[in-house]
C-alpha cells in the first residue's frame, strides 16, 4: 500500500516536470516562428546599413556640390527588364554613359504602353555590384512614383543623379538595372 | 543481473495480460499510445514514402536515359524532381528517424514509453494527412509543385503553377508533427532515464537524438514561417520576397537555407548514432571516444545555424561574406572528421564480423566520407562557382542521404528487426540487398560527379550529346537501385512472419538496456525502471 502511493507520488512528480519541460520548448517553437518573421526587418535594416541587396535611395537626396573627381571615370550601365505580364515597351534612351564621380547627370528612359488598357506602372531599381548602391545617389528619378499610361501612351522618364566621391576606386563600371513591374490592382487610385 | 531482468520484464508479459488495453485491428493502430506501436507505424509509412519517391526517381531516370524529351513533359518532370525531394526528405528520411526513436530511446534509456504518449499518437497519425495532400496535387488540375523542393520565390509566388497552397499547408502539418515529435523525444530523454544513467551514461543513439530533436523545435518553426509567407505572398498580396511591393527575392533564400542547412543536420546526425551503436557491436570493442563522439555531434549541431549562405555564394555576396560561410562551412570537417577517425579507431584490432548491420555501417563510413569531401569541394567559394547547381551538387547530397542516412536506417534496421519481430532475419537475403544495394548506388551516383564538372545542370529534363553515355549508365544503376529495395521489403515480410527464433541479444557485442529484454520486446517495458551503474 505505502510502496503503491510512493510510486504514485514518483508519477505525479514525472508528469509535473514533463509537462514543465514541454510548455518551455512550446515556448520555444513560438519564438522561432516570431524569429523568422523578425528576421524580415532584420535583413532590411543590414542590408540599409551594408547595401548589400543593390537597393538604392528610395526618395529623392539632394545634390551636395562637394567638387568633381575628375582623376577618375566610371561607366554607368543602365538595363531595363519587364518583369512577367506588363506589355509595355521599356528601354533606357543611351545604354551607357561616363561620368567623374561628384558629377551629375541627367538621363531618360522611354517607356510606351502597348496594350489596349490602361495599365500602372512601377520601376524598381537595383544597383550591380551591390556594394556600389549606397554611392549611387539619385536627385530625381521616374522610380520614386508611379507611372499611369493609357493604352498607346508613350512617355520619357527622367533620371537625375551623381555617384559619390567615395566610390571604392577598385569599382569602375556600374550597372543600374530597372525591372518593371505591373501594379495597376495595388495601385493609389 | 542480466538475466533478473529478463525475468522481470517475462514477468510483465504475464501481467499485462489481464490490464493491458490493447485493442485489436484498425483500432489498435488509430488510438495507440504505445512507444511500439508508433514505432512500427513511422517506420512502415517512411518505407511506403521511400518506395513512392523511389518511383519517382525511376521515371526522372528513364527520361534521362537518353537525351532528348521521350516519356514525360518538362512541366510534369519538374513536378517529379520537385515532390522527389520532398518526400524523400519530410516523407521517408524523417519520419524513418522518429521511428527509430519512437521504439529504441524508451527501451534504451529505462523508461515504460515516451513521455507524452497521446501527442505521440497525434504527431504521427496527421501525418499520412500531409502526405495525401501533397500527393492529391497531382490530380489536381494545377500539377503539382513544380519549384523544387527548395520552393524558391518568385517560382514558388509569382510563377507558381497553383499548387503552392497544397504546398504550404503540406509542410505546415509535417513541420508541427516533427515539432511534437521532437518535443516528445526531449522530455522524455531529460525527465524519464533509469535511475543511474546519467547524461554522459546514455547511449550515444540517445544523444544524437536528443541534439537533432533540439535542432528540429530550432529551426522548424522558421520553415513554417517561411511558407507562410510565401503563401500571403501568393494569395494574400503581400511583399516579403516581391521586389515590386519592395520585398527581396534574395531574402528568402537566406531564411529558407537558415532552416535549410540545419535541416541537413537533421537528417544525418541519428546516422551517427545509429552506426556508432553498430560499429561497436560487431568490432566486439566499446566505442572510441564517446565524449568526443558526443562534444563532435553538439559541435556540428551548433555551426550549422551559422553556414546556411554557402548554399548561395552566386547570388552576389560581398567577399567578407562568401569568406565567413567558407571558413564556417570548412570548420565543420572538423568535428566530422573526428566522427569518422573515432569509427575506424573502433574497429582498428577488433575482432569484427561481417553481419548486414556492420556491412551497412561500414559502407555508410566510406561512402558518407565520400559525400563529405565533395561537401568541402562545394564549400570553397571559387570552385562553388562552377560547382553550383550542377549534377555534382546532386552527386554529393546523394551520397550524404542515400550512402548515409539511407544506409544507416537499413543497418539499423537489421540490427533492431530480431528485436522487433523475435526473429532473426534472412542473413543471405540481406546480404543480397546489401551487395545489390551497393554496387547500384555507386553506378547511380558516381558518374554523377563527372557529370556536374563537366557542366550537366540539376533538374532539366534533356542535356547535351556528350552526357549520354554517363547517363545511362546513371540511369541503369537506378533502376538496378530501385529493384534492390525490394529485396528489403521481402527480407522483413519474412522476418515478421517467422524465422530462426531470436534470442534476448542475438548479437554478440551487442550493448545496452534494449538486449535485456525478450525478443520481441514485450509490448510494455521497464514498467519498473532497471538500475544503471
Amino acid at each position: 500500500m505505502t510502496q503503491g502511493t510512493a510510486a504514485d507520488a514518483k508519477l505525479k512528480q514525472t508528469q509535473t516536470s514533463n509537462s514543465k519541460v514541454t510548455k518551455k520548448l512550446v515556448l520555444v517553437v513560438f519564438a522561432m516562428f516570431g524569429f523568422g518573421f523578425a528576421l524580415v526587418p532584420l535583413y532590411d535594416v543590414f542590408c540599409e546599413i551594408t547595401g548589400l541587396n543593390g537597393k538604392t535611395n528610395t526618395s529623392a537626396v539632394s545634390y551636395s556640390d562637394a567638387g568633381i573627381d575628375t582623376s577618375r571615370t566610371v561607366t554607368v550601365q543602365f538595363i531595363t527588364r519587364n518583369a512577367k505580364g506588363i506589355p509595355w515597351q521599356f528601354e533606357p534612351v543611351i545604354n551607357e554613359i561616363t561620368v567623374h564621380p561628384g558629377e551629375r547627370k541627367f538621363v531618360n528612359f522611354h517607356a510606351k504602353n502597348e496594350s489596349t488598357q490602361a495599365i500602372v506602372g512601377q520601376a524598381v531599381p537595383s544597383v550591380s555590384p551591390g556594394l556600389a548602391a549606397n554611392y549611387f545617389q539619385k536627385i530625381e528619378c521616374f522610380c520614386f512614383t508611379q507611372q499611369p499610361l493609357q493604352a498607346g501612351e508613350e512617355v520619357e522618364m527622367g533620371l537625375q543623379f551623381y555617384v559619390d566621391r567615395d566610390l571604392p576606386r577598385d569599382i569602375t563600371t556600374l550597372t543600374l538595372s530597372y525591372t518593371l513591374y505591373d501594379i495597376t490592382s495595388k495601385a493609389d487610385s | 543481473m542480466t538475466t533478473d531482468i529478463i525475468n522481470d520484464s517475462v514477468a510483465d508479459t504475464h501481467s499485462d495480460d489481464h490490464h493491458d488495453h490493447k485493442m485489436t485491428g484498425i483500432k489498435r493502430w488509430l488510438y495507440t499510445t504505445n512507444h511500439k506501436d508508433i514505432g512500427t507505424l513511422y517506420l512502415w509509412f517512411s518505407f511506403i514514402m521511400l518506395l513512392t519517391g523511389g518511383a519517382m526517381a525511376m521515371v526522372i531516370r528513364a527520361e534521362l536515359f537518353q537525351p532528348g524529351l521521350q516519356l514525360v513533359d518538362p512541366d510534369f518532370f519538374n513536378q517529379l524532381t520537385t515532390v522527389h525531394g520532398l518526400i524523400m526528405v519530410f516523407g521517408a528520411i524523417m519520419p524513418a528517424f522518429t521511428g527509430f526513436a519512437n521504439w529504441m530511446i524508451p527501451m534504451m534509456i529505462g523508461a515504460p514509453d515516451m513521455a507524452l504518449p497521446r501527442m505521440n499518437n497525434w504527431s504521427f497519425w496527421i501525418l499520412p494527412f500531409a502526405f495525401a495532400i501533397l500527393l492529391s496535387s497531382f490530380f489536381m488540375e494545377s500539377g503539382a509543385p513544380n519549384f523544387g523542393w527548395t520552393f524558391y520565390a518568385p517560382l514558388s509566388t509569382t510563377y507558381s503553377n497553383g499548387s503552392t497552397a497544397f504546398f504550404v499547408f503540406a509542410v505546415h502539418i509535417m513541420g508541427i508533427s516533427s515539432i511534437m515529435g521532437a518535443i516528445n523525444i526531449v522530455v522524455t530523454i531529460m525527465n524519464l532515464r533509469a535511475p543511474g544513467m546519467t547524461y554522459m551514461k546514455m547511449p550515444l543513439f540517445v544523444w544524437t537524438f536528443f541534439i537533432t530533436a533540439y535542432l528540429l523545435i530550432a529551426v522548424m518553426p522558421v520553415l513554417a514561417g517561411v511558407v507562410t509567407m510565401l503563401l500571403t505572398d501568393t494569395y494574400f498580396g503581400t511583399s516579403f520576397f516581391d521586389a515590386a511591393g519592395g520585398g527581396d527575392p534574395v531574402m528568402f533564400q537566406h531564411i529558407f537555407w537558415f532552416f535549410g542547412h540545419p535541416e541537413v543536420y537533421i537528417m544525418i546526425l541519428p546516422a551517427f548514432g545509429i552506426v556508432s551503436t553498430i560499429i561497436p557491436a560487431f568490432a566486439r570493442k566499446k566505442l572510441f571516444g564517446y565524449s568526443s563522439m558526443v562534444y563532435a555531434t553538439s559541435s556540428i549541431a551548433l555551426l550549422s545555424f551559422i553556414v546556411w549562405a554557402h548554399h548561395m555564394f552566386t547570388t552576389g555576396m560581398p567577399l567578407f561574406g562568401e569568406l565567413f560561410f567558407m571558413y564556417c562551412t570548412m570548420l565543420i570537417a572538423v568535428p566530422t572528421g573526428v566522427k569518422v577517425f573515432n569509427w575506424v579507431a573502433t574497429m582498428w584490432r577488433g575482432s569484427m564480423t561481417f553481419e548486414t548491420p556492420m556491412l551497412f555501417s561500414i559502407a555508410f563510413v566510406i561512402l558518407f566520407t565520400i559525400g563529405g569531401f565533395s561537401g568541402l569541394m562545394l564549400a570553397l567559394t571559387p570552385v562553388d562557382f562552377q560547382y553550383h547547381d550542377t549534377y555534382f551538387v546532386v552527386a554529393h547530397f546523394h551520397y550524404v542521404l542515400v550512402t548515409g542516412s539511407l544506409f544507416s536506417i537499413y543497418a539499423g534496421a537489421y540490427y533492431w528487426l530480431p528485436k522487433w519481430t523475435g526473429h532473426m532475419y534472412s542473413e543471405s537475403l540481406a546480404k543480397w540487398h546489401f551487395w545489390c544495394s551497393l554496387i547500384s548506388v555507386n553506378l547511380l551516383f558516381f558518374p554523377m560527379h563527372f557529370l556536374g564538372l563537366a557542366g550537366m545542370p540539376r533538374r532539366i529534363p534533356d542535356y547535351a550529346l556528350q552526357f549520354a553515355d554517363f547517363n545511362k549508365w546513371v540511369s541503369i544503376g537506378g533502376f538496378a537501385f530501385g529493384l534492390s529495395q525490394l529485396i528489403f521489403l521481402a527480407v522483413v515480410i519474412k522476418c515478421i512472419k517467422g524465422g530462426e527464433k531470436a534470442p534476448a541479444k542475438p548479437w554478440d557485442g551487442a550493448e545496452g538496456l534494449e538486449w535485456t529484454v525478450a525478443s520481441p520486446a514485450p509490448y510494455h517495458t521497464f514498467s519498473t525502471p532497471p538500475k544503471v551503474d
